[in-house]
């Protein structure tokens, strides 16, 4: 029995490919199986080739699998789009309504099951998502009654007898799948999973469930992939807390309606992916002068311009931690889990209030979209930290003399007060300013006011908890990989393989970009023969950030993808090889 | 209550002697001790230009940002806290070019604030260049044959817009002034208040005395009636815009903020943060 399995469902975007996949993995995810799951798709509401690819585990899985065990396919496309990646024991299981041609070159089974006409003699041809399901449950040998908790929260308000349809087509796909296979079971018969229950969902909503904790109350935005989930799950909750999300009419008005916001001393963000980053970078640099507290979300994608909207991409690093112009301090950290982005996106929020200063998450496609078991959340480990936030007691200010907002001080951090709280009156401008806020170009004022504020952050990488993620198993490793975001589940997959190949790999996932924990890794590159950063981008953002600060120019070498696709292990093992 | 004196601060203006913009900052300050307002729970919020100094120039919070951007900042400002009384402004340039996208979707939105336009028909700060106020055939240093581009009617644009507010007002005229930026802080929406405040440098076309002899107090209007959206495009177009006076104005419809679902009755920003711990048990389970 496999420890884990791959399935993957395809056709035509719009025909039910993702409800399939939702279906399956809730469910499974329900018995205690470690789900991960990764959805290919176009820019495009109907039509085009999609698919959905879940692992499952009985332990934590947290990469896309390299091979296949199971392609279930609407469409011939789906085949021969899809059927390399099966091993030699998989199965293709196609709806015999499109009359599917097994590629020659294959040696996984092929069976033509009549999902649509099954479905169709039920009552709709719509069901034939539930057949397949069936028939997939026959080969891993599921008793299919574990579905019915799902079809009933779906399909419940449509009535008892829509319900029983569902679970009879289920039912029925599985029948036919085991007559077909007549009585022999196949080798991917799932071992029993533990039965805990865990959470199950996509990065988006890690991030979003995370700004809720931190005690989000507004959450301007502007539609985008992949980062609209993010608004769509606030836009049901925030009302439960007094908040709302405001639909904006663009990305500028979203951004700087969310640094007004907490100007106005609540906690607000944004969330958008390059194109609307792009457009933000002014109101950045204005919360980085003014001194206002931001939490803005990149979840990146394809790039340049509208680039690839639904593929994977790491592009837009470079972009986070120097966009704006001009010089400010500035925060950019990137999460590699679902987990790490609910407790990074609070850690967010108390760094934006506590040094005033913007900070900027970065996600990316795969973590944001992908559909993942997540371990328990810690709600003892919700902290909020609003720094030095003045909300009365101030004494009277004389002759109008206004608040030192900006007040030097040794760690640069002044005291932070907000509109309606009594002699507390200030400026705040973008304008150079002096400690009231008052706009001044004086040089001597300029120097004061541009140190205090660029000394903010000098401590930062010390009091984040851990800054680089470390996977260090040898003091002298042959290889050190580096990466950000998701890639981290492929690469330490990819470990795992070079390990057993006799290459001693140590890993280390780089979570606070900027400023940059230079001191953590330094000591890791120093000791490894090899160093290679993996990332999804063409010109090695990430290798280019480590050598401006670590230096070793010669030595750091990248493991780059660009074709808008995750890594899958095989492909940081393949390079890997060729680095060492 | 707080005099309008309390209003004023004790920074100098950067502002030509004779700009029409010393006259709004002190219409601001009558009309917010006339609405019977306190410094600490005003908040101004400015745009970049000559006129988007102005939240320097009253003594109360106030926040200068970038160009073309008050109006969303304003709009987060007030959501953050329903408590303060936010006037957004700044000049034409800031308002009907640059920020022209946020000006149309505030009106929509009718978030309760007051947006003041010192409308000089020219870019000041940058010494002369043309505005989408200037008239065509105008003269500026981006124009030297001439503006070859209609010129942007923002009252006409209001009213068709649904902003539940529309006014404007002459700045030498600093009673009936003060009175409609009082009416619009007490209006209970978005309200726009377009000031034609002359340019004494560099709009030698549109000055004091060519206001004084074009404009139109819509009170001498005999029945004019602010109610009637039909009746306000149709002065606005018989007087070229010219007219100085409360436009339109809805009371009926409701402030966004009055709409939103579930919003909080106490200001947010006197919210405790921390969320307790059943609500995020429920919000987990959700997930499984």
């Amino acid at each position: 029995m496999p420890e884990q399995l791959s399935w993957k469902v395809g056709g035509q975007q719009g025909e039910g490919i993702e409800s399939t996949g939702e279906i399956f993995s809730t469910a499974l995810n329900r018995l205690g199986y470690y789900l991960y799951g990764y959805r290919h798709f176009s820019s495009r509401i109907k039509g085009g080739h999609t698919n959905n690819k879940i692992r499952v585990g009985t332990t934590k899985v947290s990469a896309i699998a390299d091979d296949l065990d199971i392609l279930v396919a609407f469409d011939q496309e789906t085949i021969d789009v899809n059927y390399q990646e099966l091993h030699q024991d998989g199965i293709i299981i196609a709806d015999a309504k499109f009359n599917p041609m097994k590629p020659e070159d294959t040696e996984a089974a092929f069976y033509a099951v009549p999902f649509t006409e099954i479905a169709t003699e039920l009552g709709t041809s719509l069901m034939k998502n539930m057949v397949a399901i069936g028939a997939t449950c026959s080969i891993i040998n599921l008793d299919v009654s574990v579905f019915l908790d799902v079809v009933e929260e779906i399909f419940g308000r449509k009535g008892e007898k829509v319900v029983q349809k569902n679970m009879e087509a289920i039912q029925q796909g599985y029948d036919y799948m085991k007559a077909k296979m007549d009585g022999q079971s196949s080798a991917l018969e799932l071992p029993p999973a533990d039965g805990n229950k865990r959470m199950f969902m996509i990065g988006n909503d890690a991030i979003a469930l995370g700004a809720l904790a931190a005690g989000v109350r507004l959450m301007p935005a502007y539609p985008i992939t992949p980062a609209s989930e993010i608004m769509e799950y606030l836009i049901k909750k925030l009302p439960k807390v007094g908040g709302t999300v405001i639909q904006t009419e663009d990305e500028i008005a979203a951004v700087t309606m969310a640094i007004g916001a907490n100007y106005g001393g609540i906690r607000s963000f944004t969330a958008s992916a390059g194109p609307g980053l792009s457009l933000m970078m002014e109101a950045i640099g204005l919360s980085g002068m003014t001194e206002t507290p931001l939490v803005v979300i990149d979840t990146q994608r394809g790039g340049p311009s509208t680039g690839l909207p639904t593929k994977q991409e790491q592009s837009d690093l470079m972009a986070m931690v120097y966009g704006t112009h001009g010089e400010i301090p500035k925060v950019v950290i990137a999460p590699g889990t679902a987990e790490e982005g609910f407790y990074d996106t609070i850690e967010a929020f108390n760094i934006a209030e506590e040094y005033q200063v913007p900070v900027i998450i970065l996600s990316d496609l795969q973590l944001s979209l992908g559909k993942h078991t997540v371990d328990k959340l810690d709600y003892n480990k919700i902290d909020i930290r609003r720094g030095k936030l003045v909300t009365d007691g101030l004494p009277e200010a004389e002759n109008k003399a206004y608040f030192k907002r900006y007040e030097v001080t040794e760690d640069g951090v002044s005291p932070r007060v907000i509109p309606g709280v009594e002699n507390g009156i200030h400026h705040v401008t973008g304008v150079e300013h002096d400690e009231t806020g008052k706009p001044s170009e004086s040089p001597a004022n300029r120097k004061a006011q541009m140190d205090k504020r660029m000394r903010k952050l000098n401590n930062l990488h010390k009091t984040f908890p851990n800054p680089i993620e470390k996977n260090v198993k040898h003091e002298e490793a042959d290889l050190l990989l580096i990466g950000f975001n998701s890639t981290g589940g492929a690469i330490e997959e990819a470990m795992v393989r070079l390990e057993a190949d006799g290459v001693k790999v140590n890993h280390a996932r780089v979570r606070l970009v900027h400023p940059f924990p230079t001191d953590e890794i330094l000591p890791l590159i120093e000791s490894a023969k090899h160093v290679a950063v993996v990332e999804n981008n063409a010109t090695g953002q990430l290798a280019s950030i480590i050598k401006m600060n670590a230096g070793y120019p010669q030595k750091i070498k990248s493991i780059l993808k660009y074709d808008g696709n995750p890594f899958q292990p095989h492909h940081i093992v393949d390079s890997s090889k060729e680095l060492i | 209550m707080a005099t309008f004196k309390e209003f004023r601060n004790n920074v100098k203006p950067n502002w030509c002697p004779g700009c029409g913009d010393f006259s709004v900052q002190a219409a601001i300050q009558r009309a917010a001790a006339n609405a019977g307002l306190t410094p600490e729970n005003l908040a101004v919020i400015s745009g970049i230009g000559c006129s988007g100094r102005i939240s320097g120039y009253i003594n109360s919070y106030g926040l200068h940002g970038i160009h073309g951007r008050s109006l969303p900042i304003a709009q987060g400002v007030k959501m953050a806290n329903k408590d303060l009384t936010v006037i957004a402004s700044g000049g034409d340039g800031d308002g009907f070019a640059i920020g022209m996208g946020h000006t149309i979707h505030a009106m929509r939105r009718n978030i309760d604030l007051t947006y003041i336009v010192m409308d000089n028909q020219i870019y000041g700060l940058t010494k002369g260049q043309t505005s989408p106020r200037s008239a065509a055939g105008f003269k500026t240093k981006s124009t030297p044959q001439g503006s070859i581009e209609q010129t942007l009617s923002p009252m006409q644009l209001a009213v068709t817009t649904g902003a539940t507010f529309v006014a404007q007002s002459f700045s030498t005229d600093l009673k009936d002034l003060t009175a409609i930026i009082e009416a619009g802080l007490n209006h209970k929406g978005f309200s726009l208040i377009n000031v034609f405040s002359p340019c004494v440098t560099y709009n030698k076309v549109n000055t004091y005395d060519w206001f004084k002899e074009n404009l139109t107090k819509l009170a001498d209007i005999e029945g004019y009636d602010p109610s009637s959206r039909e009746g306000a495009m149709n002065t606005l177009m018989q007087h070229n815009d010219l007219v100085t006076g409360i436009i339109y104005q809805d009371k009926e419809r409701p402030s966004y903020q009055q709409l939103i679902d579930g919003y909080s009755e106490e200001p947010l920003a006197h919210a405790d943060l921390k969320m307790d711990e059943a609500t995020f048990d429920q919000l987990v389970k959700e997930f499984i």
